[in-house]
């Protein structure tokens, strides 16, 4: 009987001591489903870095993420896209936008033994406009000077689910093309003049596989980790650049120049030589003055950490880290966080 | 959705005395109700999310084929279309199959092949839709790229149904995924209901100097009729709503083709694809009101189905032994 007190007694103390050591601090964020595999690999090796921090990320989708930090049900949202003026200005308090890292979109296709492709921005526009619709037309074979296309209609493939992925490919059609931006425009779903949809990354590369002749676009990671054939584009200094994670770096860095304060840039068609030109950030959106304090100043030391040691996990996960023009732009804007107007990270 | 018709009914009875049965009855009321309030919820909720395109667009959402998320103009039309159209396919397809898997099964088959047939049956039931999906796209849209269509084309091609170029994927592999899929529902519930005939039927039919084919048609379908209405409802259900399979083969397209080898939407598929990335108010309104006509439509064609019987065979009568 007495044990049994004692042991009951014991376990009184041991949930009483052991308390504050669980008390953890639990960051909640939601948005973007592209950047969710290196997100979920920075928290889980931000624990050996803070024990203390925990995180739980929805990769619900950009727009869900801006729905949810707009209405500060989470502490951070994810967005593939920027958010609209409109979008800003219907948030209760200043939103920053951090870039984390960045991803591109690829042309891959289904042709008799995978030629490598160039392609100009204006040639995917009228593709996918529906005005370039055989494999041999003159406008593709002038770019692919020995390379024998067929005399095949090309099949267009394209997202049919909403996808920050199809608003950087479109992006880059609407910079280039005034038509495409006249009658389709930008978006994470448009109004498709021709083709097929196919669900995610999967859908479309299935469907491309599977179909001979056709044409259709995915990340990059994508193509790379399933070997698909994947075009060269022209950027804007003229060059065809392949897509790669260096050239999609080199995306960044040569729109650093002229990066705006708040991040909120489209890199598509960037300045600079080795710049594959459909690329884009992906971000995190954080209020500038922090409704908590705890919470706060620990989202501000992970992303500073996210911005530095973070980005060596990217090239494993096949995104593209940010240049380091980058990262010294980033680290004066985690600076400017603060709490009740006091800065949370004032110490560097 | 009455599955099963051929239960006896016992006469509601006037107000017990007993304070159990009061109690029992206030309960049950209430689950009852429940069931009724939790459909008005989900209208009004519904109803409610989606009134800012109900204003923006009136009358004009249901007419137009426009669908525009860039411009903010949408229009249900090629949604509405896909839907019954792929689901008008699955059942033309999946009835005659579902309940004739379902006679054999019940009257003819030999017994040492029923139980392993029916269990095989309900297992296909139980495969989950993304799995079907997965299968069509690289199984069943080659197939019918390389194999099916081409020979349609050649054959029936002067029909408009079967013209333009073999993408494979499309309105037919969307039927067929559906028909595949609802068939082993449709068998499942119509052999229950075969089963549940009582035996007196057949032995006066054939006494009556019936053929094999008469006895069934005459004493068993037409006994089962409501329970074999049921099944079909309940894969028309299925089909009406399916989401994920059908967006993997449909296309996704919207736009109204007459050609079934012409991609096409439908109402749950783009609610799937474009719900988690609309991110304008007027967008997500467009979706959610979707969703509510989507409700709309399975009511409205429940409600028809259940009238196609009553008119052509005199109202279902519950049988009572």
């Amino acid at each position: 009987m007495k044990t049994a007190w004692i042991t009951a007694l014991s376990l009184v103390v041991m949930i009483a001591f052991t308390q504050p050591a669980a008390a953890q601090t639990l960051i909640n964020g939601a948005g973007a489903t592209f950047p969710y595999p290196i997100y979920s690999k920075w928290f889980d090796e931000y624990i050996k870095i803070d024990p203390e921090v925990r995180f739980n990320y929805q990769s619900i989708g950009s727009g869900g993420g801006i729905k949810q930090i707009t209405a500060r049900t989470v502490d951070f949202g994810a967005s593939d896209g920027p958010m609209t003026d409109e979008q800003l200005k219907a948030a209760p308090a200043e939103l920053f936008h951090i870039p984390t890292v960045l991803g591109s979109v690829v042309a891959t296709y289904n042709l008799p033994n995978s030629p490598k492709l160039k392609f100009t921005g204006d040639v995917l526009a009228d593709i996918f406009l529906g005005k370039i619709t055989k494999w041999n037309d003159p406008k593709i074979t002038a770019l692919n000077a020995g390379v024998s296309l067929p005399d095949e209609p090309i099949v267009v493939v394209h997202r049919s689910d909403g996808s920050g992925t199809t608003y950087i490919f479109v992006d880059f059609l609407s910079k280039i093309s005034s038509e495409w931006d006249k009658k389709v425009g930008r978006g994470t779903s448009v109004n498709w003049p021709v083709g097929l949809g196919g669900k995610g990354n999967e859908g479309v590369s299935g469907q491309v596989k599977n179909q001979p002749g056709a044409l259709g676009y995915v990340e990059l990671a994508y193509a790379v980790k399933n070997h698909l054939p994947v075009a060269s584009v022209k950027n804007a200094a003229g060059k065809f650049v392949e897509p790669s994670i260096a050239s999609t770096t080199a995306a960044a860095a040569g729109a650093a120049k002229n990066m705006p304060e708040d991040f909120r840039v489209s890199l598509t068609n960037p300045p600079g030589d080795d710049a594959y030109p459909i690329a884009s950030f992906t971000w995190l959106l954080v209020y500038k003055d922090q409704p908590n304090e705890v919470k706060g100043r620990a989202l501000v030391k992970f992303l500073w950490w996210m911005s530095h040691e973070g980005q060596k996990f990217a090239d494993d996960l096949l995104y593209a880290p940010l240049p380091s023009q980058v990262v010294k732009q980033i680290e004066a804007k985690i600076k400017q966080i603060t709490y009740q107007g006091k800065p949370l990270l004032a110490g560097r | 959705m009455s599955v099963v018709a051929a239960v006896p009914q016992v006469k509601a009875q006037a107000a017990p005395r007993n304070l159990g049965d009061q109690i029992l009855r206030v309960v049950l009321r209430a689950a009852a109700l429940t069931l009724v309030l939790l459909v008005a919820a989900m209208v009004a909720a519904m109803l409610h999310a989606a009134w800012p395109a109900i204003r923006a667009f009136g009358f004009r959402f249901l007419v137009s084929s426009t669908w525009d998320p860039v411009a903010e103009q949408f229009g249900a039309i090629p949604f509405i279309y896909g839907t019954l159209l792929s689901s008008l396919l699955a059942l033309l397809i999946a009835v005659p199959l579902g309940i004739g898997a379902a006679i054999y099964l019940a009257e003819l088959a030999p017994a040492w092949i029923r139980p392993p047939v029916a269990f095989l049956v309900e297992l296909v039931a139980a495969v989950p839709s993304v799995i079907y999906g997965l299968w069509g796209i690289f199984v069943l849209a080659p197939f019918l790229r390389v194999w099916v269509q081409p020979f349609l084309g050649k054959t029936l091609g002067f029909l408009p149904l079967f013209q333009g170029p073999p993408y494979g994927v499309g309105m037919l592999a969307a039927g067929i995924i559906l028909a595949i899929m609802i068939v082993p529902y449709i068998t499942a519930v119509s052999r229950e209901v075969l089963l549940a005939v009582p035996t007196a039927q057949r032995e006066a039919a054939l006494a009556l100097g019936a053929t094999r084919w008469e006895t069934t048609r005459i004493a068993v379908l037409r006994y089962g009729r409501s329970g074999l209405v049921g099944a079909v409802l309940l894969g028309l259900g299925r089909a009406l709503g399916e989401t994920m399979a059908v967006t993997m083969v449909i296309g996704n397209r919207p736009e109204v083709a007459i050609s079934l080898f012409a991609p096409g939407y439908t109402m749950a598929s783009v609610i799937a694809n474009e719900f988690a990335e609309a991110t304008s108010d007027l967008y997500l309104a467009a979706l959610i009101e979707i969703g509510l006509l989507l409700f709309v439509v399975t009511v409205v064609v429940n409600a028809l189905a259940r009238l196609l019987v009553w008119s052509v065979g005199g109202p279902v009568k519950a049988v009572r032994e």
